[in-house]
């Protein structure tokens, strides 16, 4: 087959095949995504020109740049990739999924659910120390996910049914937010709507090593459910009929859906747009079939959230806007273009 | 076409019935006859005073913004063919919000009827923009159209939010109207946007046969000989009359416009011409109740109205799509 790529390993039982568009994307995205972490490591109140950065980062630079540079600036930049990740593979699944252009991690619950444990956390119980939040934005992600999910369970799952439900699930949560966004004291309530805006501000390697054993584990395990995704986004009758243990699979997806982004939002908030345009953004670059789409979704996000971080601190220094706000500011004219260049829809 | 009208009628007696309750219901307990002589021999007492100052505009505020939101509503998802879009993936709330943020933080403070215009102006502004965007290269698709909504209402709310985040102050002035209310507004206010609100409910009834046979798809109609630019153009225009009233009279109420649809067609059918009068009967009933409960639950304090729309809105909901969604 033309503009095809066959992959097979001699001593693994793997293979698969690639859009012909896949390699140099995810090659360039790479690239991209790496130069955009480089500078965001050397912009700041101390700047650092680029070639110090990835000295002081392998370890050759000068003492005091380690600080800053492996202390202070790295593991911000590298939870903002992660999360990036985390988001954007989140989006593509569901999306794949479900078949629908506005699935995200957020119409399943998932946002909202980490927005009411959080806002519950900083406004009902102001004593328990800030190191729970991120376990509680987590609990509250699945809590909300797994109630959309048992909900929309009658013999058997159906996307739609989920999204619906999702839906209802989010708006009783944010329902609940809102009251108590209105009725909190005000400063608690702007430090909620910081948090519920995403941000990676002071994230140090502790929140990288919260993040990176879901990542480790279930970015690879999604990578590989590919194929499966392919066949699930045909429909489940086109799916069954081509072997496919549709039930099965579906939950495996939706389970590293959910890992991804509740992992996401707990360190980083619930960063938004991410999980919804990374997918569209990346289906343009390199087509619709997941084994290019989904590593493809994952550089788009990571590039997305960490040039936004960049952009939120030198806008306007020294005040600083929450990465998750850039994130739209940043990506919705991107999307747009690609969305008119390609003039099909 | 008489199941239809016993339907209606069915819907009009709940609608008078939460009409009822939510003019009788308040801090103050006003009897039946007491309210009925109000506005039949109106003494100028207390009481009498509060049903026709307070009250009754409280409650047709309800009803027409519940009517409007519900019925914007399913003209989106009738255009977008999406189940998942609402009047505020066209922009409008995300529009207002941003206009009214951006109007107390630049001229400090603010009142309700200068909200009201920019509110107004946001949710136009936010719908022309993501119109003109979803219709360049080509003609305008559902599919553009909810995927441009999405990024402008993202770029619009993230904004709105930076903002909120900068300026406390502005956010403690603004969060309880960003959560939806129908609280403290006077007769003069519906008086202002009635017209576009009647206009809009008047075009939406009369192309309800034209964008049914939309619903079924482009091709469809087109093939039918409608002229589907101009009805979508129409549509549209509609859906922003309707929701930019609604927004700007009482904020950004969400989830009416997306669940009271779902609701209907659950309960009429799919066919517009029945599910756009039920719809706004409907949302007009809704939103009454909702507000009779946010002055009920926490007495004599209350709850913005968006969220108990939501709290009633959404157990419904997730009931009828277990029930009616089988297959994907």
């Amino acid at each position: 087959m033309k503009g095809w790529i066959a992959v097979r390993s001699r001593v693994l039982p793997v293979s698969f095949r690639l859009d012909r568009r896949v390699p140099p994307v995810l090659v360039g995205l790479s690239l991209v995504t790496l130069a955009i972490m480089v500078v965001d490591v050397g912009v700041g109140e101390y700047p650092i020109a680029p070639l110090e950065v990835i000295k002081t980062v392998l370890g050759r630079g000068e003492s005091d740049h380690d600080f800053i540079v492996n202390t202070l600036r790295l593991p911000r930049a590298v939870v903002a990739a992660l999360v990036g990740m985390g988001m954007a593979l989140s989006g593509a699944i569901l999306q794949g999924l479900t078949r629908n252009d506005l699935a995200s991690p957020g119409v399943i619950g998932l946002n909202a659910g980490a927005n009411l444990a959080a806002v519950i956390l900083l406004v009902l119980v102001p004593s328990l120390p800030i190191q729970w939040l991120p376990v509680a934005a987590f609990g509250g992600a699945a809590l909300a996910t797994l109630l959309a999910y048992t909900l929309a369970w009658k013999k058997g799952s159906s996307p739609m049914r989920l999204i619906l439900v999702g839906i209802g699930i989010a708006s009783l949560a944010g329902a609940i937010t809102t009251a108590l966004i209105t009725f909190g004291p005000i400063y608690v309530v702007s430090q909620a709507m910081v948090w519920m805006s995403g941000s990676v501000y002071g994230r140090s390697w502790e929140h990288v090593r919260q993040i990176l054993p879901w990542m480790a584990l279930f970015i690879p395990l999604t990578f590989g459910l590919a194929r499966h995704l392919n066949a699930l986004h045909l429909g489940d009758d086109v799916a069954r009929g081509l072997g496919s243990r549709v039930e099965w699979q579906r939950g495996l997806l939706l389970l590293c859906s959910v890992a991804l982004a509740g992992a996401s939002v707990a360190v980083a908030g619930p960063i938004g747009f991410v999980g919804l345009m990374a997918p569209h953004i990346a289906r343009r670059l390199s087509g619709p079939s997941h084994e290019g789409l989904l590593p493809t979704a994952a550089l788009v996000g990571a590039a997305l959230v960490v040039g936004s971080d960049l952009l939120g601190r030198v806008l306007f220094a020294p005040y600083e806007i929450p990465c998750g706000l850039i994130t739209a500011a940043l990506g919705a004219p991107y999307f747009l273009y690609l969305l008119y260049r390609t003039r099909k829809a | 076409m008489s199941r239809m009208l016993i339907s209606v009628s069915l819907g009009f007696l709940l609608l008078f019935g939460s009409f009822a309750l939510s003019v009788a219901y308040g801090v103050t307990s006003i009897g039946l006859p007491d309210v009925i002589q109000s506005f039949t021999a109106f003494d100028g007492s207390a009481s009498h005073y509060i049903i026709r100052t307070v009250r009754l505009p409280r409650a047709l505020i309800a009803m027409v913004v519940g009517g409007s939101l519900a019925v914007a509503g399913a003209l989106m998802q009738a255009l977008t063919r999406n189940p998942l879009a609402s009047p505020g993936i066209f922009g409008v709330n995300a529009g207002a919000s941003f206009a009214v943020v951006l109007g107390i933080f630049l001229f400090g403070g603010s009142s309700l009827s200068v909200n009201v215009w920019f509110a107004f102006l946001g949710s136009a502004a936010g719908a022309l923009l993501i119109y003109v965007l979803a219709s360049l290269g080509g003609g305008l698709t559902p599919m553009k159209l909810a995927v441009a909504g999405a990024a402008i209402t993202a770029l619009l709310t993230s904004v709105t939010q930076g903002l909120l985040i900068l300026n406390e102050r502005t956010l403690d002035e603004i969060r309880f109207w960003l959560a939806g209310s129908v609280a403290g507004r006077g007769m003069d206010l519906i008086v202002q946007v009635l017209p576009y609100v009647a206009i809009g409910l008047l075009a939406a009834i009369l192309m309800s046969k034209q964008i049914t046979t939309l619903s079924l798809g482009e091709d469809v109609a087109r093939g039918l000989g409608q002229n589907t630019a101009l009805l979508k153009t129409v549509a549209l225009v509609t859906v922003v009359l309707l929701s930019g009233s609604a927004v700007a009279i009482a904020g950004p109420i969400g989830f009416v416009g997306l669940a009271v649809p779902h609701i209907t067609r659950s309960l009429v059918g799919t066919d517009y011409r029945r599910i756009i009068p039920h719809a706004a009967v409907f949302g007009a009933i809704l939103l009454l109740i909702a507000d009779v409960a946010s002055r009920w639950l926490i007495n004599p304090q209350e709850l913005p109205i968006g969220v108990m729309t939501a709290a009633f809105g959404a157990p419904f909901f997730i009931y009828l799509a277990r029930r009616e969604v089988k297959r994907s």
